[in-house]
């Protein structure tokens, strides 16, 4: 009985993952990102795919993300270095269309001077801030006034005791 | 009182205002960086009822034009598609698509159900053409202005004020431009 129906379950679930099959459409003419035949290339592709972040999950390089573009992105990199192209042309082909925001290291200039020198100036003033704060706070110790003889017994007890 | 006491609430002052605005902005919208760039050098096919398709040159030829990046596959798209479909009604406006990975029958059928408010269609099946414009999310919608050069970008849906207050004051402005070079010339 069990056994029987174990059987039926498991017709109906194939009868099931057939229909699945026959109702997804065919994929779009969709190219898939194979490494290049080169070695070198595809390293070289591999090391530009890392330095370009994905437009759709913003904060993946296109290596890691599973996104329709970052894919588009990762064969057209291949294409432009099987070409032949420098790693500067290519990078320069998809800022030409993304903007330095699509770079992982963005550049420095102008635009993000504030982005690359801010932390340096955020710690340099917390510096300065602390090293002003303690030395004032020395000057303030050494001027105070000295124990009185009451204080320091009371002070030596307290140590005794510990 | 002494100045310095108020030094922390200054900093909590700046560091809350600072947190707030970065609340207002959209992380997710990256600027294009074609703004002020011609058009890029494309060709596309076109889809059964616009068999002309669409290419660089559909575009300066003196006319202001809206470009709508949609897909059938593209939920957002039909929110804004209504506005479309107004724009062409009340006319005056050239809207061309640009229909991204889609497949044809799919664009069509899509355009029969929903309304096609578009003068030109390009099939940009591998998503190529829309990689050219810096396009990474659909919908997005382009002004070109009558020099063939992209003058603004919008990303997400198209609402009823970012229609208002974002793209028809560029698009007259730029059309008044446009009248003027030609009245210099």
């Amino acid at each position: 009985m069990m056994a029987a129906r174990k059987g039926v379950f498991g017709l109906a679930a194939l009868v099931f993952g057939v229909l699945m099959l026959l109702a997804g459409d065919p994929p779009l003419a969709q190219a898939i990102d194979l490494p290049l035949p080169d070695a070198a290339q595809e390293a070289r592709a591999r090391s530009l795919h890392k330095q370009l972040r994905c437009l759709v999950c913003q904060n993946q390089s296109i290596v890691d993300s599973n996104a329709t573009l970052a894919r588009d992105l990762r064969i057209i990199v291949r294409e432009r270095v099987a070409a032949g192209e420098s790693d500067r042309q290519v990078l320069d082909f998809m800022v030409a269309r993304y903007g330095d925001w699509v770079l992982m290291n963005p550049p420095f200039k102008a635009a993000t001077l504030v982005l690359w020198i801010g932390p340096g100036l955020i710690f340099l003033g917390a510096s300065v801030g602390v090293f002003f704060y303690f030395r004032r706070a020395r000057r303030q110790f050494a001027a105070a006034a000295p124990l009185s003889k009451a204080e320091r017994r009371r002070l030596d007890a307290l140590f005794d005791d510990g | 009182m002494r100045l310095k006491f108020f030094i922390p609430l200054l900093a909590f002052v700046v560091l809350a205002i600072s947190l707030g605005v970065g609340l207002t902005l959209k992380p997710r919208d990256i600027p294009s960086a074609l703004i002020g760039d011609p058009v890029p050098e494309f060709s596309l096919p076109g889809i059964p009822g616009h068999e002309d398709g669409l290419s660089t040159a559909d575009f300066g030829n003196g006319e202001v034009v809206l470009v709508n990046v949609f897909a059938s596959w593209c939920i957002p798209c039909r929110q804004e598609h209504p506005l479309f479909m107004e724009l062409a009604r009340t006319g005056g406006i050239k809207i061309y698509g640009l229909n991204q990975r889609d497949k044809v029958e799919d664009a069509v059928q899509w355009l029969a159900t929903f309304g096609d408010p578009y003068d030109r269609v390009g099939s940009d099946l591998d998503g190529r053409a829309g990689i050219d414009w810096g396009v990474y999310g659909v919908p997005e919608t382009f002004i070109v202005d009558g020099r063939g050069r992209i003058i603004y970008k919008h990303i997400g849906v198209v609402t009823r004020s970012v229609l208002d207050k974002e793209i028809l004051p560029r698009m007259e402005q730029a059309r008044r431009q446009a009248a003027e070079t030609a009245e210099t010339k």
